[in-house]
């Protein structure tokens, strides 16, 4: 949780220094993500919106791949072999509806997997979160739907969103499951999301969990939330934030020491930026400037007409004495 | 007169077509409040209040299905699209009903209403936030489908839209929202949809381009003539559907010789459609077949590759040298 902070903070400058493009910050989003992807094993499947970095990085996607992502690469989303993800999915709500396949045709294998994605609150007006919800009912598909609930989309409040006082209830028109948590708590979601896990994995059909959070940071860093909110309410929820929540417990409970958490965050800040040094050599490495990138992988096999395309371009740019890192090893 | 960029362009639009008719209502994602995540929206929430500017919950669909309904009760939506990419939920709608309803009930029925949708590249966004899809639009029969290229044809082209009987795509340029400022005239101007505008006259060549691309093919043909003495005549498409055939042909007829530019694929885009009705009805009068330059057939790449997806000015001056040595 600390690195995915600490990973975060570090983009967000990164952004601003026009190393990366426009990103969803996660701060404030780590016990919802890391509470319940703790609950499923390495066979099950991960599912992510576009806000689960913890998850990604518990699930063992490396940061110098996830720092592809948004320094501009589709490498970034190149699932890590061995591992039972799907890339962050940026049309909102659409996701519900593959984890919900994936978990049907889990049920279909005879498989005990599950599935776990997620969403936010603005998501639940989507259609396809109705649907995805409706078809994992119907099926008893293995999934556990995850709302992270931080009381805005964009600009507008939970309340402009929907009329229902929670989105756990809306568990209730599906015939499944709906618990609300505190989303700032990661015991409390971990525990939700194993009995929710433990249902799915049984053949008792899906769940919906709601983390009741609070988006600490603008949308993106294209956004203004002076616009739409106060500083104070911002403030008021920063005290609750999850990683302070955790540190006071673990030190209460002397499983952390100040001295521990120094090294921690030395550790961090060293394999943070290790990978940042990194990403730069993988691009020039794995020659991934190279524009034929982006002709190779849209079918299995590419067809004549991209061929020709490709070749188009690779031909004016060669001509133009264009910047042209044709791959060398090829 | 006074100077302005798009945005603040279209933003007037919407405050002049807000303030002449109360049946004028602005809805989307963020529209409200926020004024828009491109604040286009700008200072209409403070002015018209929740009754006429509708900070919606987050569904596409459920957008452009209520401002079908809307439309078909007498008021005009101007909803909005936060980004093109995202305007797919809704397409079911538009393809659906906004682009049937007048024929499905032989007249007695309209979907007088405006989708607007920022579309296009170069912005440095992640993915969905960059495609140009307005073939998709310009393949659905019973919408119109206009695309402005400046601040000037923004706001007016903006306002025909909203006039207009019919449902219209409004497809907006966002790199061009704010890439360069032109003087805006102080009354309100309409411009006929369905019009294409000659910006240049040139012998030599034909360019025809609209919206973002449009710049970098005036600029292009800017370099063409100072550095390579070639003379191009630009069109502005403007409207795509219904498409102004008419002034193609009468430039084609006088150069010959064309490129289409384009930021959208190539396959069944729409400088296919350009190229075809060149061919319908000017073959006879070309020395060389026309030349495309448009996006791939990919999806447009994340933004470390952009540069080589849009069509830039090197492609434009190589297809044009190519067209004019055939």
């Amino acid at each position: 949780m600390l690195l995915a902070r600490r990973l975060d903070e570090r983009y967000l400058a990164m952004q601003r220094q026009g190393r990366i493009g426009t990103f969803p910050q996660a701060s404030g989003h780590e016990a919802i993500s890391m509470g319940s992807v703790m609950a499923i094993n390495k066979s099950d499947y991960h599912v992510p919106a576009y806000r689960e970095l913890v998850g990604f990085l518990y699930r063992g996607w490396s940061i110098e791949t996830l720092l592809l992502y948004w320094m501009g690469y589709e490498e970034g989303a190149q699932v890590p072999d061995g591992i039972n993800d799907l890339p962050s999915c940026v049309p909102v709500a659409s996701q519900l509806l593959h984890a919900t396949g994936i978990a049907m045709a889990m049920k279909l294998k005879r498989e005990k997997n599950v599935v776990l994605t997620y969403i936010g609150d603005g998501a639940t007006s989507e259609g396809d979160f109705h649907e995805a919800l409706n078809f994992a009912s119907v099926f008893s598909a293995p999934v556990i739907f995850i709302c992270l609930n931080n009381q805005y989309a964009i600009s507008v409040p939970v309340a402009k969103q929907m009329k229902s006082q929670t989105v756990a209830q809306k568990a209730i028109a599906y015939g499944i499951p709906g618990i609300r948590v505190d989303g700032n708590d990661v015991l409390a979601v971990y525990k939700a999301t194993c009995e929710a896990v433990e249902r799915a994995r049984n053949g008792l059909g899906p769940s919906l969990i709601e983390g009741l959070t609070y988006r600490i940071t603008p949308h993106t860093t294209a956004d203004d939330p002076k616009k739409y909110r106060s500083i104070e309410e911002s403030n008021e929820w920063l005290k609750r934030e999850p990683l302070i929540r955790l540190e006071k417990y673990l030190m209460d409970k002397k499983i952390l020491t100040k001295v521990k958490k120094q090294e921690m965050e030395e550790l961090i800040e060293k394999k943070i930026k290790d990978a940042i040094d990194q990403a730069p050599k993988i691009i020039q490495e794995r020659d991934l400037d190279n524009p034929e990138l982006m002709f190779n992988y849209l079918y299995d096999e590419v067809p004549s007409h991209l061929v020709k395309q490709k070749e188009e371009l690779l031909g004016y740019l060669k001509q133009n004495n264009k910047e042209l890192k044709l791959a060398h090893n090829h | 007169m006074s100077e302005m960029n798009m945005a603040k362009a279209i933003n007037l639009a919407l405050h002049e077509a807000m303030e002449k008719d109360e049946t004028v209502i602005v809805m989307g994602e963020d529209v409200g409040l926020d004024e828009g995540v491109f604040r286009i929206t700008e200072g209409l929430y403070a002015k018209f209040g929740e009754n006429r500017v509708l900070d919606t919950p987050l569904a596409e669909s459920a957008i452009m299905g209520t401002a079908i309904g809307m439309a078909l009760y007498g008021l005009k939506p101007v909803a909005e699209m936060q980004f093109s990419g995202f305007s797919y939920y809704a397409y079911h709608q538009m393809e659906g009903h906004a682009a049937r309803f007048r024929n499905r009930t032989r007249g007695k029925r309209s979907c007088p209403l405006v989708m607007r949708a920022p579309y296009g590249g170069g912005i440095r966004a992640i993915e969905h936030h960059s495609e140009s899809r307005e073939a998709i639009y310009a393949h659905t029969p019973g919408l119109k489908v206009v695309i402005p290229s400046s601040p000037r044809n923004a706001r007016a082209l903006l306002h025909s839209s909203i006039n207009d009987p019919d449902a219209v795509v409004f497809y907006e340029p966002k790199a061009s929202y704010r890439l360069f400022k032109e003087e805006v005239p102080d009354t309100m101007e309409t411009f006929p949809i369905g019009k294409a505008q000659v910006l240049k006259t040139g012998s030599d060549i034909t360019l025809i381009s609209y919206g973002a691309s449009l710049k970098i093919t005036l600029d292009a043909c800017e370099i063409l003539e100072e550095d390579h003495n070639i003379h191009c005549t630009v069109v502005d498409l403007l409207t795509i559907v219904p498409m102004d055939t008419q002034t193609i042909i009468e430039s084609v007829v006088k150069t010959g010789k064309a490129v289409v530019i384009h930021e959208g694929p190539r396959t069944c885009g729409i400088g296919a459609e350009v190229v075809a009705r060149i061919n319908e009805e000017a073959l006879l009068y070309l020395d060389a077949p026309v030349k495309r330059v448009t996006g791939f057939d990919t999806p447009i790449p994340f933004f470390s590759k952009e540069k080589f997806y849009l069509p830039d000015t090197g492609r434009i001056i190589s297809a044009v040298k190519e067209t004019l040595a055939f």
